[in-house]
């Protein structure tokens, strides 16, 4: 069979498959963006050991662990603690500031994954000797990623690279001190942990559920396409308060988004923006 | 009459700066079709790169953020920590695992091209430390794109060159001094048509 057609027959599968989950399941990924939706598909096929995505649509309608899956292979990221560490450092140089004003803060992660960046913003919140006065909410899609993620729990072998990225996003502490270690794993200080709540939200459905100072939403939307990306934007706008924080990663950006005249940056090369109107 | 080239794609690892800047050094300002290189590079690695190539090129150089737009006669350099992958005529990143232990990874940005563009686009492989390529290569050559190789023997690091021509049959085998009049050739025929590709 030519190569084109058989191209043409994937992107058809796609839609059927994206569809069909949609009506059976209620989660819709139609919006996602196209190119690494695409690629995250053949490898969940792969994974689960099936040749074509209709038989894969086959199995996901009637396995509901099956489906579990996919929804968290879609939401997986592969991230690590501080990554970015010159947002970090801004973080603590002009976001913290600001803080220090209010009695309460509430930050908001959306998309939080394995919850890496969240520890990593609650170490930069507890070095500032606000973390008391924070409330941390960290959403995400999977339920399977999210419980990863509250249990602080790390593979040993990435300390190395979480240690130099701390120390370079500004950090002075002996990074150590923050976990416990056995010879495989690196397990989190419960004390980091005690003013986050880990939840399932779905960016692509659900609303707003709280007024946040800060939210933070890195390399989360570059898997929407430019519809859904604009409506989440809204979502997060709301959601923030003004004079709010908004975070994004290092190659995402407001310009072109409709919420784009709200806010002004803190700091433009990291993405930092300040809610203004 | 061959088909008109659409997307010109670059990867390499080490030894990728030299060679990049001398192939980039031998395009025209006038060159049609926009080229996205993935080079291997650090997380941290800083923004200098850019400045690097584009104090070579006649093209602009650039690193573009999510969503940004594919133009003709730019050249488009994978950011560090993530995938660069192809989306109705814009930039998509990604922040899936490293492949071949690399994002970006060449392997990632070639399969994209491969799907967006079929064979209305050029690929190619320069100096580097592993196989990250090889299986892009492959995928272009499915979709009948064309590739060209550096010669490994004129290569700092031949590894990544040597694994394409172990599992596909390259195009062009050329040194690196050759490789940008080649494309210059390749890329001139017809005006060109604006960026467009099946998912569009």
């Amino acid at each position: 069979m030519p190569e084109e057609i058989k191209e043409d027959l994937e992107l058809i599968e796609i839609e059927l498959l994206l569809s069909a989950i949609t009506r059976r399941y209620g989660y819709d990924f139609r919006n996602y963006a196209p190119a690494s939706l695409r690629r995250r598909i053949r490898r969940i096929l792969a994974r689960e050991g099936v040749g074509t995505i209709s038989e894969l649509q086959s199995r996901i309608l009637r396995d509901p662990y099956c489906m579990q899956r996919f929804v968290t292979n879609l939401a997986v990221s592969v991230t690590s603690m501080f990554r970015d560490p010159v947002f970090y450092l801004a973080f603590r140089q002009q976001v913290v500031p600001l803080l220090r004003t209010y009695p309460f803060i509430r930050l908001w992660h959306a998309g939080c994954s394995t919850g890496e960046e969240v520890y990593s913003i609650a170490i930069v919140l507890h070095e500032a000797g606000l973390y008391d006065r924070c409330r941390i909410y960290a959403t995400d899609l999977s339920d399977e990623l999210l419980d990863r993620a509250r249990s602080g729990i790390y593979s040993l072998s990435h300390m190395r690279e979480f240690t130099h990225n701390y120390l370079r996003a500004g950090g002075e502490n002996d990074f150590s001190s923050y976990y416990t270690a056995d010879h495989k794993n690196a397990i989190l200080r419960a004390d980091l942990r005690r003013h986050i709540v880990f939840s399932q939200h779905n960016l692509v459905s659900d609303g707003s559920f709280n007024e946040f100072h800060v939210i933070l939403c890195r390399n989360v939307m570059i898997y929407f396409d430019m519809v859904l990306r604009d409506r989440v934007h809204r979502l997060l706008y709301e959601s923030l308060g003004m004079f709010g924080i908004l975070g994004l990663g290092l190659k995402e950006s407001l310009r072109y988004t409709p919420h784009e005249t709200c806010y002004e940056a803190l700091e433009p090369a990291v993405h930092l923006y300040r809610r203004l109107r | 009459m061959m088909s008109s080239v659409e997307m010109v794609v670059i990867g390499a690892s080490l030894g990728g700066l030299d060679a990049l800047e001398e192939l980039l050094s031998g395009l025209p300002a006038d060159f049609p079709p926009p080229t996205a290189i993935a080079q291997h590079r650090r997380p941290d690695d800083s923004s200098r790169l850019v400045q690097l190539l584009a104090s070579h090129c006649a093209l602009p150089v650039l690193e573009p953020e999510d969503k940004d737009p594919i133009e003709p006669g730019h050249v488009y350099l994978a950011p560090p920590d993530y995938h660069l992958l192809i989306d109705g005529g814009r930039w998509s990143l990604s922040t899936e695992g490293r492949v071949s232990y690399a994002r970006p990874s060449i392997d990632v940005l070639f399969e994209s091209a491969a799907d967006a563009f079929g064979a209305r686009m050029i690929a190619v492989v320069l100096t580097g430390s592993n196989a990250d390529g090889a299986l892009g290569i492959q995928a272009i050559k499915q979709r009948g794109g064309i590739a060209i190789v550096q010669d490994p023997r004129t290569a700092l690091s031949p590894v990544a060159p040597q694994a394409v021509l172990d599992s596909s049959t390259a195009d062009y085998i050329l040194p690196l001094g050759e490789i940008s009049a080649l494309l210059v050739k390749l890329c001139r025929k017809r005006v060109p048509a604006p960026v467009r590709n099946r998912l569009s």
